[in-house]
């Protein structure tokens, strides 16, 4: 009886704000994907009230395949791109960062403060900061004229170059291929560690994704009319950059905790053991911080779908190579009164954010109950 | 004895009706004296243009003295964050007293066409600006409802900059087309200049608009937006093709450069001639501090002369606007002669009335008043004018994908298929 009561009081006191984060959070998410399935954004979308009419998933399928949303899919790319470097990037500069810290030099409180302070600024303020030192005939181009080198001739935010190209017509082979590797991996696992059943059954996929891409897709229609490359504009570069410089004074800090967590007697172990610092490192301290690492790259992954503001302080609206799904959706919906497509790219972003975020949180909550 | 009566009659009846003429002004000024309460407008005037703005207001300010006015500013450039923020409010149900929009089909196109603004025709006729305004500034902002908006300012679009002294020591002349530019760039790049100073992606279009005047002329590009003519008809595809020829003589840093920074390529003398709006006048005069005519030159774009493409900013009155009588009065301040000389002149931009006083204004006003009362008017694309807001946003893209193909034929193809996207047909 005690028990029942204490769960009501608990469902009381939870109901506001379970029903504000209802309305607010989850009511505005569905009004979101109801409105990206409607046609509101033609002739009068100011209106008070709009003509809107269910197209079901055309604005979607426009997305992704329609003549005119390139911009789309290369910003899809871009973020792709944007996200994969600013994890490693930040990762890796901040590990590096740590590890340094963690040796205990001379001045370290210092150094600590002036690798964090970046994290301090907005994306608004370094934006600025960046694009400055950026600049085609300004900052960093000029470094090296200083000591009677010649200055820098590329251009950091505006290059039109792209490597890494592909067909975007391929992409659905390209998939998959990745996500056939990817089930491939699984069964290797699986079969390594005795699972020799449940392995065979992981290769099932595996064949079936291979033998489509590979042959398949020969025989299904093209996605676009026409090809269209996409790939990695260097253009974005600068952007990355800047990201990195912010955010790897936070991955450090991330680290260093971790790191000054490590209890002594490891490390003496260690050393016992004939391990050098790097060994030690390497072997012992990298591997007891891969919790630090999991929630460091679903904070930087989340904040590289969030670069809008620093996309927009560095190349403006209508930069297009440097581009983003956030910026585009943006302008889609504040500019060209396109509401439903705005808010269809706004749906795709959010399930780009939960690919990452969901499946942390299924193992922290499943963590929390073991 | 008749006669001498109806003289007394007619004298008694002339009084009467002018005691009565007079309590009646009284009475409207009293009124007029009498309006209190606020008045918001908002806008994205800030930085150097809002002095100007600030100063229409203290004439508001001094003309009702008990109305607060709020000046609801958003900044950032031609109003990208103040439109969005407009169109939250407005969905929202939360309309300002009046608010800043380019005349044309950023007005037509978003506002009248969801129905949210009130029709002003018995204002104009009411203030007579039927006859103070242009015929074809009025065009642009009426449907056949009525008139939406009352227009503030005007800037031209299709204006060529210079430095007459460079001019001379290059020893090369304005070109009149750009055919002639194309002639003459060769031999500037000989020299080590940039044939053509350009800035940032939406100077492109800027550029872009002003060749497209020059290949088509006026009455074609009147088509172009009514839909008579097709954006991937072979003229349509030549404005491409001239364009790509041009561009082949800009700097090519040029899209990370603001409109300034364009603008300073020329002062320097590192490029010849610059395309820019006539707030490069502004600029150049006020922040450069630089003598009109004999320090910077202009002329209509190539093959532009004669034809003003203009755009202009307008404030009209939203439905459902919370305090609609402080706003008509701020609507017939805006019209008015007093008011539109007091705002222009600072802001750098001409007054949209033919009967303006030109002796506030500076040189190169008096010479752009000049051309506004005698030239051909035509509605700017990259300033709002003359196509949806639907249209500009996808005509960004059109312009990337040209940039990054330089193929005039698909840019063309690109540009009619925005168009039947946005209805313009």
């Amino acid at each position: 009886m005690q028990f029942k009561s204490d769960r009501i009081v608990a469902l009381l006191i939870l109901l506001p704000s379970l029903i504000l984060v209802g309305i607010f959070v989850y009511g505005f998410i569905g009004q979101t994907v109801y409105v990206s399935l409607t046609d509101w954004g033609k002739g009068a979308a100011l209106a008070e009230n709009p003509e809107m009419n269910l197209i079901g998933l055309k604005n979607y399928g426009e997305l992704f395949s329609g003549f005119l949303n390139s911009r789309f899919r290369q910003d899809l790319v871009n973020a792709v791109f944007y996200t994969l470097f600013l994890v490693s990037g930040a990762l890796g500069i901040g590990l590096i960062l740590a590890i340094l810290l963690d040796r205990g030099p001379k001045g370290e409180s210092v150094f600590r403060t002036i690798f964090l302070y970046p994290m301090s600024l907005s994306f608004i303020v370094t934006g600025t900061i960046w694009r400055w030192l950026l600049a085609p005939r300004g900052g960093i181009n000029r470094l090296p004229t200083m000591v009677g080198l010649p200055a820098i001739g590329f251009r950091w935010l505006n290059s039109r170059q792209s490597i890494l190209n592909f067909n975007w017509q391929n992409l659905p082979q390209i998939t998959a291929i990745v996500v056939g590797a990817a089930f491939l991996f699984i069964a290797f696992r699986q079969w390594r560690s005795g699972l020799k059943k449940k392995g065979f059954l992981s290769l099932i996929p595996t064949l079936i994704l291979l033998l489509w891409a590979l042959w398949g897709a020969r025989f299904t229609p093209e996605i676009l009319s026409t090809p269209e490359q996409h790939g990695f504009n260097l253009a974005t570069v600068g952007i990355i950059i800047t990201a990195i410089w912010q955010y790897s004074g936070y991955t450090m800090a991330l680290y260093l905790a971790g790191l000054r967590g490590i209890s002594e007697d490891l490390r003496e172990a260690a050393r016992l053991d004939g391990a050098n610092q790097f060994q030690y490192y390497l072997n012992v301290a990298i591997p007891i911080l891969k919790p630090m690492t999991m929630s460091a790259i679903i904070i930087l992954a989340h904040i590289s779908l969030k670069m809008f503001a620093l996309i927009f302080a560095m190349t403006g609206p209508d930069n297009a190579e440097t581009s983003h799904p956030a910026v585009l959706m943006y302008l889609t919906t504040f500019r060209a009164n396109n509401f439903a497509k705005g808010a269809a790219i706004a749906v795709v972003l959010f399930v780009m954010v939960a690919v990452f975020i969901v499946p942390y949180l299924i193992s922290a909550y499943r963590e929390r109950r073991a | 004895m008749l006669t001498q009566k109806r003289i007394a009659l007619t004298v008694i009846t002339i009084l009467v009706l002018g005691l009565l003429g007079t309590s009646l002004s009284v009475a409207a000024s009293s009124h007029e004296d009498e309006l209190t309460g606020k008045l918001e407008i908002f806008s994205w005037w800030a930085g150097n243009e809002g002095p100007a703005l600030q100063a229409l207001i203290d004439l508001y300010e001094e003309k009702y003295p008990n109305v607060e006015v709020i000046n609801a500013t958003v900044t950032g450039g031609s109003g990208v964050n103040a439109k969005a923020v407009l169109k939250t409010r407005m969905l929202g149900g939360n309309p300002p007293d009046s608010f800043q929009v380019h005349a044309g089909q950023e007005l037509i196109g978003t506002w009248v066409a969801a129905e949210r603004m009130e029709d002003l025709t018995w204002l104009y006729k009411e203030e007579g600006w039927m006859d103070a305004f242009p015929d074809e500034l009025i065009d642009l902002i009426s449907t056949e409802d009525g008139i939406w908006s009352v227009p503030i300012t005007i800037h031209r679009s299709n204006v060529m900059w210079y430095v007459p002294d460079n001019l001379d020591k290059w020893g090369v002349e304005v070109p009149n087309s750009w055919d002639e530019f194309l002639e003459i760039a060769p031999e500037l790049e000989e020299k080590g200049v940039t044939p053509l100073a350009l800035g940032t992606n939406w100077t492109v279009n800027h550029l872009w608009e002003s060749v497209a005047l020059d290949v088509l002329g006026p009455d074609k590009w009147e088509a172009l937006w009514e839909g008579e003519l097709a954006f991937n008809s072979e003229e349509g595809i030549a404005v491409w093709e001239k364009l790509d020829k041009i561009m082949e003589y800009v700097n090519d840093d040029y899209s990370s450069l603001s409109w300034q920074q364009a603008t300073d390529l020329v002062v320097e003398g590192d490029a010849a001639f610059n395309v820019m709006g006539d707030w490069a006048a502004g600029y150049k005069s006020t922040v450069l501090e630089l003598e009109p005519k004999e320090e910077f030159g202009w002329a209509a774009s190539p093959g532009t002369d004669g034809v003003f493409m203009l755009l202009s900013d307008s404030f009209g009155l939203p439905k459902g606007a919370p305090h609609r009588e402080n706003t008509v009065a701020f609507l017939k301040l805006l019209g008015s002669k007093e008011g539109s000389d007091t705002f222009n002149p600072l802001k750098g931009s001409i007054s949209p009335r033919l009967d303006s006083d030109l002796s506030k204004y500076n040189v190169y006003s008096q010479s752009a008043a000049e051309d506004f009362s005698s030239d051909r008017l035509v509605g700017s694309l990259a300033h709002g004018a003359a196509a949806n807001e639907g249209f500009m946003n996808d005509f960004a893209e059109v312009m990337e994908i040209f940039l990054n193909s330089r193929s005039a034929e698909r840019a063309a193809n690109a540009a009619q298929a925005i168009a039947k996207q946005n209805d313009i047909q």
